[in-house]
């Protein structure tokens, strides 16, 4: 399954870009992705949670191809 | 997987935001007491002196976990109405930040549920702060008290 990812701020500036494409073998799922990051995103994807159409997902959660989905670093807001 | 927002109840925004708004979007005739948080820009950081910040949503996912933190909260207090929004872009110090109001017939109530509301915000809602110092020097900043995995919940 191809998944494109969504990236924000300082993972974003880390890659130089907000969108990845990411091929993840089957079985694919939210492990398989973390697995499967490129280098340069590896050390930050453990740190970070990765969301599903716009929810939090655990790494047995599975993955489609027209799902939305997003590596989220440690929030910040308020 | 529900995706309905109550924009009355629950925002981002590029805009100033005005608690007063928040306080009308809560306001009834059973209401007997209203809890307002208004967080603000403050000047200092871990010893720093902070100038302004920028904060970055992912705006479709923040919407849904803020009205999924208004829908736990009123399910917890029962008669519990609340109004909660964030901001987005550049701040500086003063601006308001975040309002959470919460309404209820009795004050213990509106208290508990307004600091659930802000403590999950703070937790759980995919926002991110970058902060610019007095020295010139910016930083994307990390969370500072790193709570339980949302995930588990």
């Amino acid at each position: 399954v191809d998944v494109t990812l969504r990236l924000f701020a300082g993972h974003a500036e880390a890659v130089g870009t907000s969108l990845v494409r990411v091929t993840v073998a089957p079985p694919a799922t939210v492990g398989s992705l973390r697995q499967a990051l490129p280098p340069a995103l590896a050390a930050l994807g453990a740190t970070s949670m990765v969301a599903v159409n716009s929810c939090y997902a655990a790494d047995d959660h599975p993955l489609a191809a027209d799902d939305e989905v997003a590596l989220i670093p440690p929030v910040a807001g308020g | 997987m529900s995706e309905v927002i109550r924009a009355d109840r629950v925002q981002l925004s590029e805009l100033p935001l005005d608690p007063a708004t928040f306080l009308s979007a809560v306001a009834s005739a059973q209401a007997g007491a209203t809890a307002l948080f208004v967080g603000t820009v403050r000047d200092h950081a871990d010893g720093r002196l902070v100038m302004a910040l920028t904060y970055e949503a992912y705006a479709r996912m923040a919407l849904a976990e803020l009205e999924r933190i208004v829908v736990e909260a009123e399910a917890r207090w029962a008669g519990l109405h609340v109004a909660v929004g964030h901001r987005t872009g550049r701040l500086t110090v003063g601006e308001v930040a975040v309002v959470v109001a919460a309404a209820h017939a009795h004050r213990a109530a509106a208290f508990e549920g307004c600091r659930y509301v802000i403590e999950e915000l703070k937790a759980r809602v995919p926002i991110w702060k970058h902060e610019e110092y007095a020295d010139g020097a910016v930083a994307w900043v990390a969370a500072r008290d790193v709570c339980a995995s949302p995930a588990g919940r």
